[in-house]
């Protein structure tokens, strides 16, 4: 076998064997976008009431709390990222970096000091490599989040919304959160919200007037147990839409990757013939002339 | 009077249990609570414990709830835990 031919064949080995990954994780994602779906339809429910809940209370009752209250003169804004843990899925987490980095602008624009809190290790790296500050981050379970992760998070969030920007360096008067949405398998667009001081938004408008309600014992102690709950709710949806969108980002990423490798291993084959066809050409124009050169020397010798 | 509860107990993760029910009995922060058909509005923070949901079919049903808030309007109870069990 000739050296060109082997170096064709020795390509399309190793391009065959990334298609075989490529192509697992494709089919494995894939799988993932569907159980990742259902779960943020099984979170609907608790964020829908929680969100009935919330506007009941936010409308009816004249309460200055200070989680649905601007601040007068804010001074620090809390911004929650959401990316990937793993890469591999095109432009999912510089996506949503991005939008983070757009939205940080906006608010130093305003005079705003811009705390990072991060989930995912592509941010975390991002940053990192940035040398840029970074107030708390999370990672290991961007692709399967559960709701005690995104407890932990709000607890952090909350406590530093709760803080004094004035006395404590840590404290926050606004808090925004960055994550990826899942509008369907093909589209995914990283949406940038304002959570705290509360903006309720409506997923879906309650029909009608809402009922005058009691509230048991009042209603700001109902607004301070209810609003952190809801604000844990919004960062669990966020995280379940993201890690839909990261299974999706990265099916698609992949599926791409293995329609790159079945065209090169198409044109390979392709080079690799046309090698294997020059070399035989060649080897029978060899043993045709070497048959020419030993009977024409015969014939001059008599 | 009406005659059944709409109700629905929903946990972050999953919608637990929902059904139809003649009463539900829980505890809030002034006390226990007892909700028949036609209980006016109201949104009440319950403390950690069990809720119980007497169901149209008659039977009884129990959830072990924490961290929860219940809402009662127009017949329709909506109990939200942060866990149920």
């Amino acid at each position: 076998m000739g050296a060109q031919l082997r170096i064709y064949r020795r390509r399309m080995r190793s391009v065959k064997a990334t298609k075989k990954i490529t192509k697992a994780m494709e089919l494995i994602s894939a799988s993932r976008i569907v159980k990742a779906q259902q779960r943020v339809a099984a979170s609907s429910p608790y964020a829908t009431e929680l969100t009935r809940a919330v506007t009941a209370v936010a409308s009816f009752s004249n309460t200055n709390h200070p989680l649905t209250t601007p601040h007068s003169n804010p001074k620090r804004a809390a911004v929650l990222i959401i990316t990937a843990d793993r890469g591999m899925a095109g432009a999912y987490s510089n996506a949503a970096i991005k939008e983070g980095d757009q939205l940080s602008a906006l608010l130093r624009e305003r005079g705003l000091n811009v705390e990072a809190y991060l989930v995912g290790r592509k941010a975390v790296n991002f940053y990192r490599f940035r040398n840029r500050a970074i107030a708390n981050s999370w990672t290991g379970f961007s692709d399967n989040p559960t709701y005690a992760h995104a407890k932990e998070i709000s607890d952090s969030l909350i406590g530093a919304f709760l803080a004094d920007s004035d006395a404590q360096s840590h404290g926050v008067d606004e808090l925004h959160i960055v994550y990826t949405e899942f509008m369907s398998m093909m589209t995914q667009t990283p949406a940038a919200k304002r959570m705290l001081p509360l903006e309720v938004v409506e997923t879906q408008a309650p029909s009608g007037l809402l009922p005058m309600y009691e509230f048991e014992p009042n209603p700001v102690d109902v607004l301070n147990a209810l609003l952190p709950r809801y604000v844990e709710a919004r960062v669990f949806n966020a995280m379940l839409q993201s890690a839909a969108s990261e299974h999706a980002a990265r099916r698609r990423a992949m599926k791409s990757a293995t329609d790159n490798a079945d065209e090169l291993i198409k044109s390979l084959t392709r080079l690799a013939n046309a090698a294997r066809q020059a070399e035989i050409t060649q080897e029978i124009s060899e043993i045709v002339g070497g048959a020419d050169a030993l009977a024409s020397a015969s014939a001059g010798s008599e | 009077m009406a005659s059944n509860l709409t109700v629905e107990v929903v946990s972050p993760e999953k919608r637990v249990w929902s059904g139809e029910a003649t009463m539900v009995s829980a505890r809030t922060l002034e006390g226990d609570l007892g909700i028949l058909p036609d209980h006016a509005p109201l949104l009440g923070v319950l403390v950690d414990g069990t809720v119980s949901i007497k169901s149209a079919t008659g039977e009884k049903v129990d959830f072990e709830i924490h961290g929860g808030f219940i809402s009662v309007s127009k017949n329709r109870v909506s109990i939200l835990g942060e866990s149920t069990n």
